[in-house]
């Protein structure tokens, strides 16, 4: 079987668009929430988030394209643009057609659907801009960033709402591996933070509420107090490789991706199976894939989404695969700190991992206040820790039962 | 309102819309051929174009039939002016 490793990260999130700011960020316990300022919450139950306040698309583009393009699309080239420079990949070196993008995103042109709702509504159907469409489709962040790159090998979005990047890392991994491209970009992108968003996720009591004078604190993720998620907007990339490509061209590899697992809970729209057997299927199932012992793996990213079931059924997945050795496992919630990015959340967090193999430092959980006895395992509360990690894994779960696992290896020769 | 507010308002969309400097946009400049415009591009500069100069040429806008002969920036600047004029006329 082939090898993949990852060779380049591209981010922009609330705690930094490099990895370093990113991976010190989190290290260091910072919160990225504040008061949302993009629209006016004082109506919603949840007036928190994570925004990208900071984010100019003319960065990274042409005044036109970010025009043409929604929010989601624009953190998604910013992402793509810096994952390939990272890995110092000269795509118009390579065969166009053995490089492939797949960027998914749980909703898509949130803002773009908004808006343009509303000049339907007010202005009539002529006013309707012809972008509405190609801004708010999910499959277009891969498209503008192959536009971009000239990247014209396989090339789609995947959707599980907040599983949506896990498996576009993991699908990815199953294109290297079959030898249908030799270079991926795969990863996430999510712009939700808008009225619509919020009033929806608000609707469900799904988001925290009893933390709007105290932002940072709000998303506590199996801690006793926690009260719903926290959302966040941004997006991140990996440059996925097959291993003798990425030796050949002299690429460093950043770590292994070892094995990826995809289940569905089959069992609520958006309540996670109460066993969290659907998870527990995945954790199960990339051990096996990778052929490793329990024992071995060193580090959990926890879905931890700081709602009541999530990190309660969990916890419960996690012990269900990991018996004794639960306990002796670092877990932690980087959405503690990141906040909720949906769709992309899975690719932030597996560059998260990326730097825990590569430095065996292990980003805390914040806002641990008040145990709760049905999270009892360590989820590194508070405050960083140290400890090399050879084997680690990012789980991701989304609305629609849907979940994804992705385990990885500290890369070694 | 004289013919250099005019033109001044039409190439001031015409840099929002297409992300260029006003002083590259040119009387004789073409949106597809100059100025790099794509169907898509045209669409969204006539109804710029229509909510700017929705005073001057009334709230029905652009009819398609005479949006598909606004190929250059002096094209334009004379549809609006006719529009205006004709309205004028009735009025």
């Amino acid at each position: 079987m082939k090898r993949v490793v990852v060779t380049g990260i591209g981010l922009v999130t609330t705690l930094g668009s490099d990895i370093e700011t990113f991976f010190s960020s989190l290290l260091a316990g910072k919160s990225g929430i504040r008061r949302i300022t993009r629209f006016d919450p004082s109506d919603y139950p949840c007036q928190v988030g994570a925004e990208l306040n900071d984010f100019n698309p003319e960065d990274w583009m042409e005044s036109k394209k970010a025009i043409r393009n929604d929010r989601y699309t624009q953190f998604a080239i910013a992402a793509a643009l810096q994952a390939v420079a990272h890995a110092k990949l000269d795509v118009k070196q390579m065969n166009p057609f053995r490089i492939g993008v797949v960027i998914g995103s749980g909703i898509g042109g949130m803002e773009t659907i908004e808006t343009q709702s509303r000049r339907l509504i007010e202005l009539g159907p002529r006013k309707v801009s012809p972008f509405t469409i190609p801004s708010l489709i999910v499959n277009m962040a891969s498209g503008i960033v192959a536009i971009e790159l000239g990247a014209k090998g396989p090339n789609f979005a995947i959707v599980s709402a907040c599983a949506t990047a896990s498996h576009s890392i993991g699908e990815s991994l199953r294109i290297l591996r079959t030898g249908d491209a030799d270079v991926m970009i795969a990863g996430g992108s999510e712009a939700a933070i808008t009225r619509l968003g919020y009033a929806g996720f608000c609707s469900m009591k799904a988001m925290s509420t009893g933390f709007n004078d105290k932002p940072e604190a709000a998303s506590r993720p199996f801690d006793k107090k926690r009260d719903g998620f926290v959302m966040g907007e941004g997006a991140a990339t990996l440059v996925l490789e097959t291993l003798d490509h990425a030796l050949a061209r002299g690429a460093q590899p950043l770590c292994e991706l070892l094995a990826y697992s995809a289940s569905c809970d089959a069992y609520h729209i958006t309540s996670p199976d109460p066993q969290g057997a659907g998870l527990a299927h995945c954790l199960q199932d990339v051990l096996n894939k990778a052929n490793i012992a329990a024992s071995a793996v060193g580090y959990i990213n926890a879905h931890g989404t700081s709602t009541e079931y999530n990190d309660k059924f969990e916890t419960l997945a996690i012990k269900t695969v990991f018996g004794s050795h639960a306990p002796r496992l670092k877990i932690s919630s980087t959405k503690s700190m990141t906040g909720h990015l949906l769709g992309a959340a899975g690719a932030i967090e597996a560059a998260a991992v990326v730097k825990v193999l590569q430095t065996g430092r292990i980003p805390p959980t914040i806002n641990q206040e008040e145990p709760d006895e049905s999270c009892d395992l360590d989820y590194v509360p508070n405050h960083a820790q140290t400890q090399p990690v050879e084997y680690a894994i990012s789980n991701n779960l989304g609305f629609g039962g849907q979940n994804a696992c992705i385990l990885m290896r500290r890369y070694t020769p | 309102m004289s013919n250099q507010s005019i033109q001044e308002r039409v190439i001031q969309i015409i840099s929002n819309q297409l992300g260029r400097k006003m002083e590259d946009i040119k009387l004789e400049s073409s949106f597809t051929g100059d100025l790099d415009a794509d169907s898509l591009d045209l669409v969204e500069l006539v109804m710029a174009f229509e909510n700017e100069f929705s005073a001057e040429i009334g709230e029905d806008g652009i009819p398609e039939e005479d949006s598909e002969k606004l190929r250059t920036v002096q094209d334009v600047i004379h549809y609006v002016e006719k529009r205006m004029k004709d309205r004028s006329a009735k009025g």
